[in-house]
Order: structure tokens, then sequence, then C-alpha cells
């Protein structure tokens, strides 16, 4: 142990605020990349899609945290698993019982939360050596991460894209919804600026913050 | 159109790979193209890899989930065979999946590694990450969706044109960097910001084949 003098609540909250700036998982370990791609042409599915992962990535670093001293090592991957699916069965019948739309605008994507390598990474880097709150916490804090990020890629596709925010027009009427950005290639450029911009005011020695997170 | 269930298994399997290529308009496989393109041989290891386990997790999937999962009523009003227990268990699905996938690759690890041990060493440090790579539950979740109503030579065709077309981008993406190499590239984009954009042109490039072929 270090002498390092750090209050109870500031050590709970240092794996938040890692997710979200140092070890952000989508910038910075190139993880979970499939849906931040795919969920990011609306701001509305892009904000469902952070909350799904979330709850998914805080409850399951929690119970595989509960789980990690009575999970033999060989099968803690298929243990990790099972958690994971089953939290993501929860959302996708929550979502399709209370928000059909919303399920099908999200397509295969919410099940495919469960190979998000983000939780699994997480579970396995940090969820495996410690307690079950501060699990949580750093599942909680990557989830947050990524979710930010991703709406900051939302925020660039959908206005040039549909010219809409949240459904609502801000571009001018004669605004052409460009086709190019709403698509898979405009989804690929997105990231990669959004990617640039971070990385060349915070150059990756010294990550410290990012814009989402002001 | 009338057409038979080869034409129609063959139309799938081009547009497969290019129309809706798996990773390109679907984004499935991200995470293992962008960590693994870095070399040829690294990333025909793996696309063979996910190209076998495509064609044959899809294949196990489709008769668990209409052989188990899909209740009577359902699998009559898609015209399909009765299912050998009457269940509504479709909201297992993604469990029975992964779970099948899972227990597919460590099976498959264990022949191999019996039978073949020069194929074990080449392509065994792939198989663990198979069973998280997205492309492949991603090809499972988007077969029984009711609306494609594939069939057992769809279901194949699907899989393996899947896992063709993510064997065709990671290599070409491993071309490409090879060239990148050399190339004077801005410091923040290196890496991740690089690779990122390029697959979009590689996209863009893709769209062009928009409309030969449609699923």
């Amino acid at each position: 142990m270090t002498a390092v003098p750090v209050g109870g609540q500031e050590s709970l909250l240092k794996p938040v605020t890692d997710g979200i700036t140092c070890d952000n998982p989508v910038l910075c370990q190139a993880l979970g990349i499939c849906s931040a791609l795919a969920v990011t042409g609306f701001v509305s599915t892009t904000a469902v899609m952070g909350i799904a992962l979330l709850f998914v990535a805080s409850l399951s670093c929690f119970v595989v945290s509960l789980l990690r001293n009575v999970t033999p090592h060989r099968v803690r991957l298929i243990v990790e698993m099972l958690v994971i699916s089953v939290l993501v069965i929860v959302v996708h019948l929550f979502l399709q019982a209370y928000w059909y739309d919303m399920s099908s605008a999200l397509g295969p994507y919410v099940a495919l939360i469960i190979t998000n390598c983000l939780i699994l990474g997480r579970c396995e880097a940090f969820a495996l050596r410690n307690g079950p709150v501060r699990s949580a916490l750093d599942g909680f804090g990557s989830a947050m991460g990524y979710a930010l990020v991703l709406l900051a890629i939302s925020l660039i596709r959908e206005p040039l894209g549909h010219g809409t925010v949240l459904g609502v027009q801000v571009m001018p009427e004669a605004w052409l919804p460009m086709h190019l950005v709403s698509g898979p290639p405009g989804a690929f450029l997105a990231m990669g600026l959004v990617v640039w911009l971070v990385r060349t005011i915070w150059p990756e020695e010294e990550p410290t913050e990012h814009p989402e997170a002001r | 159109m009338p057409e038979s269930a080869l034409t129609a298994a063959a139309v799938i399997f081009l547009a497969a790979i290019l129309t809706n290529n798996i990773l390109l308009s679907k984004f499935l496989g991200m995470c293992s193209f962008i960590a693994l393109s870095r070399n040829m041989k690294t990333s025909w290891g793996m696309g063979l890899a996910v190209t076998f386990v495509t064609v044959c997790t899809a294949m196990l999937n489709y008769a668990i989930y209409y052989g188990v999962l899909i209740s009577a009523a359902d699998a009559a009003l898609q015209g399909r065979p009765a299912p050998w227990i009457d269940a509504d268990l479709t909201h297992l699905a993604f469990l029975v999946f992964i779970m099948s996938i899972a227990g597919f690759v460590q099976l498959v690890e264990m022949v191999i590694e019996r039978f073949s041990p020069v194929l074990y060493y080449n392509l065994g440090i792939y198989l663990p990450l198979i069973t998280v790579n997205c492309a492949i539950l991603g090809v499972s979740v988007l077969m029984v969706d009711p609306d494609r109503k594939f069939d057992f030579l769809a279901t194949a065709a699907y899989g393996l044109g899947s896992g063709l077309g993510y064997l065709l981008a990671i290599c070409l993406m491993a071309g490409l960097r090879a060239k990148l190499e050399h190339a004077d590239v801005p410091k923040a984009l290196r890496g991740l910001g690089i690779t990122v954009i390029i697959t979009g042109v590689m996209a863009m490039a893709f769209m062009g084949f928009t409309g030969v072929v449609d699923l």
C-alpha cells in the first residue's frame, strides 16, 4: 500500500473518472466500436444505447465481482457471458414491451451488447480482482465514457445526415440531407474525426479530459 | 418473382459479401478488425477462422432456433415444420446463441488440438477471440429475423457470405496498412483514427455495389 492520502470518496470515484478520461474504452482502447458506429445515426437511438450499456456494464461488473471467488478460473468466460446475456435479455424485453419503435430502430444491436468487448474487457481486467462496488463503478465509468463519445459522434451525424437533432429541425429548411453521412461511410469518417480531434487536443501521453466530459 | 431455393441462396451469398458486407455496412466485427489487421498473415488466419465458425454456428443456431426455441404457432405462421418442443422460448435466443457459439469454439479448439497440431498452432490464438466477435453472433441474430424468411440453405449461404465478406475486408485493410507504414500520417491520427477513416473510404467504395444484388 502506498502512503498517498486518498479520501474514501475519491478512491471510489477514481474508476469512474478514469473510464471517462484516460482509460476511455472507445478512444484509447478501441473497444466496443461496432455499436459505436451502428447506432449513432440519430441522437435518440444513441442515448438509449448508452443507457442500456450503462445498465448492463455496471450490473454485470457487480455480479461478476460478487462471483469472483466462487468461479473456477477455467469457466470464468462462460460465466461472464451468461451474466451479460441475461442482463441484455432483460434490456431487450423491456424495450420490446414498453418502447417497441426504439427496439426495432436498434435492431440487432441490443443483442450485440453481449459481444461488446468493453463489458467483457472490464469484467476480465477489473471485476475479477476488485470488490463489487468498485467494479460496478468501474463498469459505469467505462460505459459513461463510451456513451459520451457516441453522443459526440451522433451530434455530428444527425444534423448533417438528417438536418435534425432529436427529431427537431435544426438546419435551414433548404438543407439537403447528406446520405453519405447518415450511411455507413459517414459513421466511420465521423468517428475518425472525433478520434483525431480528441487526440490532437489531448495527445495520448497525457490524456486528461475529453471535450464531452466538461 | 419465382426462383429456386438455390438461386435465392446464391443471391444472398453475393449480397452478404458485397452489398451487405457485415463489416462495412453493419459494423460488426470492428474490434478484431482494427486490432488484427496490422499484418496480412494474421488477418488471413483470423478471416478464415471467422468464416469457418460463422458458417457452422449459423447452421447450428438455425437448427436450435427452429427446432426448439420457436413456438409451434409461430412456426406454422412462417410455414415451417413444427418444432420438437412446443413452447415459446425465443426470448432466450441471445443466451442460447452465445452459449452455442462459445461451446462450438471450445469444441473446435479441442478437436484441432488433438488432430492437427500445425493447424492449431496457426489458428489457435484466434479461436478464443472469436467467441466475442460480434460478426458471428450478429449473423445468428440477423438470420432469425422473421422478415427475411431464410431457409436452411439460405442461412448457410448467408453465414458463408458474411464470413468471406469479413475475410475480404480485413485482408484489404491489412494490405492498405502495410502501405501506410511508409506514409506520413499526422501523429494524432495514427493507429485508430486513420484505420477508421480508411475503413470509411472502403465502405464508400463498397457502396458502388448498391443495386447489383440485394438481400
